[in-house]
């Protein structure tokens, strides 16, 4: 079995990767890959520690992680969807997705 | 130590986020991140946690990640194949993406992270079922809340409406 700092080095290197996505990266549609990313990276931080904080696993509280994980999920596919959304509209305005272009969007 | 089953799907999820980042075609890139996403679900299998497993592949791989694909494809452009390779974000991006991973890293191996025991076993699907219907009933339904509010902005976002249509 492996331990819990091999999980936490694969989260931090995902967050990293993610990190250099949002620096680096200016289109719309890479910065959603990079937030994605950084978004499985801390669940991966939930699973982990939740498999191995409970001694009790019959507890009602040592599924406490994996609960957390499911809302992410479901948030991060709501996120998703006006994200992408977004995207075509801004690509039917401007014909590009690049957020340094997309100025109008600023109000 | 980490075995090889383990240094594989490491291989697969990390390798698919830069592959995500980095492929010059934006479809590759996708695929890429479905990749990354299916790894971090192999993960939560050898982390005892099937349900949120099977979860993950359903709702990103076979939701978002085919969501992302399609849009991908409508806005595609051949221009973003020709993007600038070297430039000084890109130093500067992977110098901090280089610190934090070092940082996060170096805390992680000087705690006692490496010697916590492992537990005889994982939370079950039942007890996720009850967390959700009792403690976190209010949360399930705010997250209802937001999902159809999102699906509604993203209906209404992506509408194109019939005058607008008259226009091109």
């Amino acid at each position: 079995m492996n331990t819990l700092s091999d999980f936490t080095f694969v989260s931090g290197l995902l967050f990293a990767v993610g990190i250099y996505g949002l620096v680096v990266k200016r289109n719309a549609l890479r910065l959603l890959f990079a937030i994605e990313i950084m978004i499985n990276a801390a669940n991966l931080n939930f699973i982990a520690f939740d498999r191995f904080l409970w001694a009790n696993s019959l507890q009602p509280e040592a599924a406490l992680g994996q609960t957390f994980v499911l809302f992410s999920i479901a948030l991060a596919a709501g996120e998703a969807a006006v994200v992408l959304a977004i995207v075509v509209v801004a690509y039917r305005l401007h014909k590009d997705v690049d957020v340094s272009e997309l100025k109008t969007l600023g109000g | 130590m980490a075995d090889l089953v383990f240094l594989a799907m490491m291989a697969v999820t990390v390798g698919g986020a830069i592959v995500a980042l980095e492929a010059r075609e934006i479809v590759y890139g996708a695929i890429g991140l479905a990749g990354s996403l299916f790894g971090i679900a192999a993960f939560f299998f050898l982390l005892d946690a099937p349900y949120v497993a099977v979860f993950q592949i359903t709702v990103y791989v076979g939701a978002v990640a085919v969501l992302i694909i399609f849009t991908v494809m409508l806005v595609r452009q051949e221009r973003w194949m020709k993007e600038a390779t070297y430039s000084l974000g890109r130093v500067v991006g992977i110098l901090t993406a280089a610190a934090i991973a070092a940082s996060l890293t170096l805390a992680w191996s000087a705690s006692h992270l490496g010697s916590v025991p492992v537990q005889p076993s994982q939370a079950t699907f039942v007890q996720i079922g009850q967390l959700i219907s009792t403690s976190f009933s209010p949360a399930l339904e705010v997250l209802a809340l937001v999902l159809s509010a999102s699906i509604l902005a993203a209906i209404t976002l992506a509408k194109v409406e019939r005058g607008e249509e008259d226009q091109r």
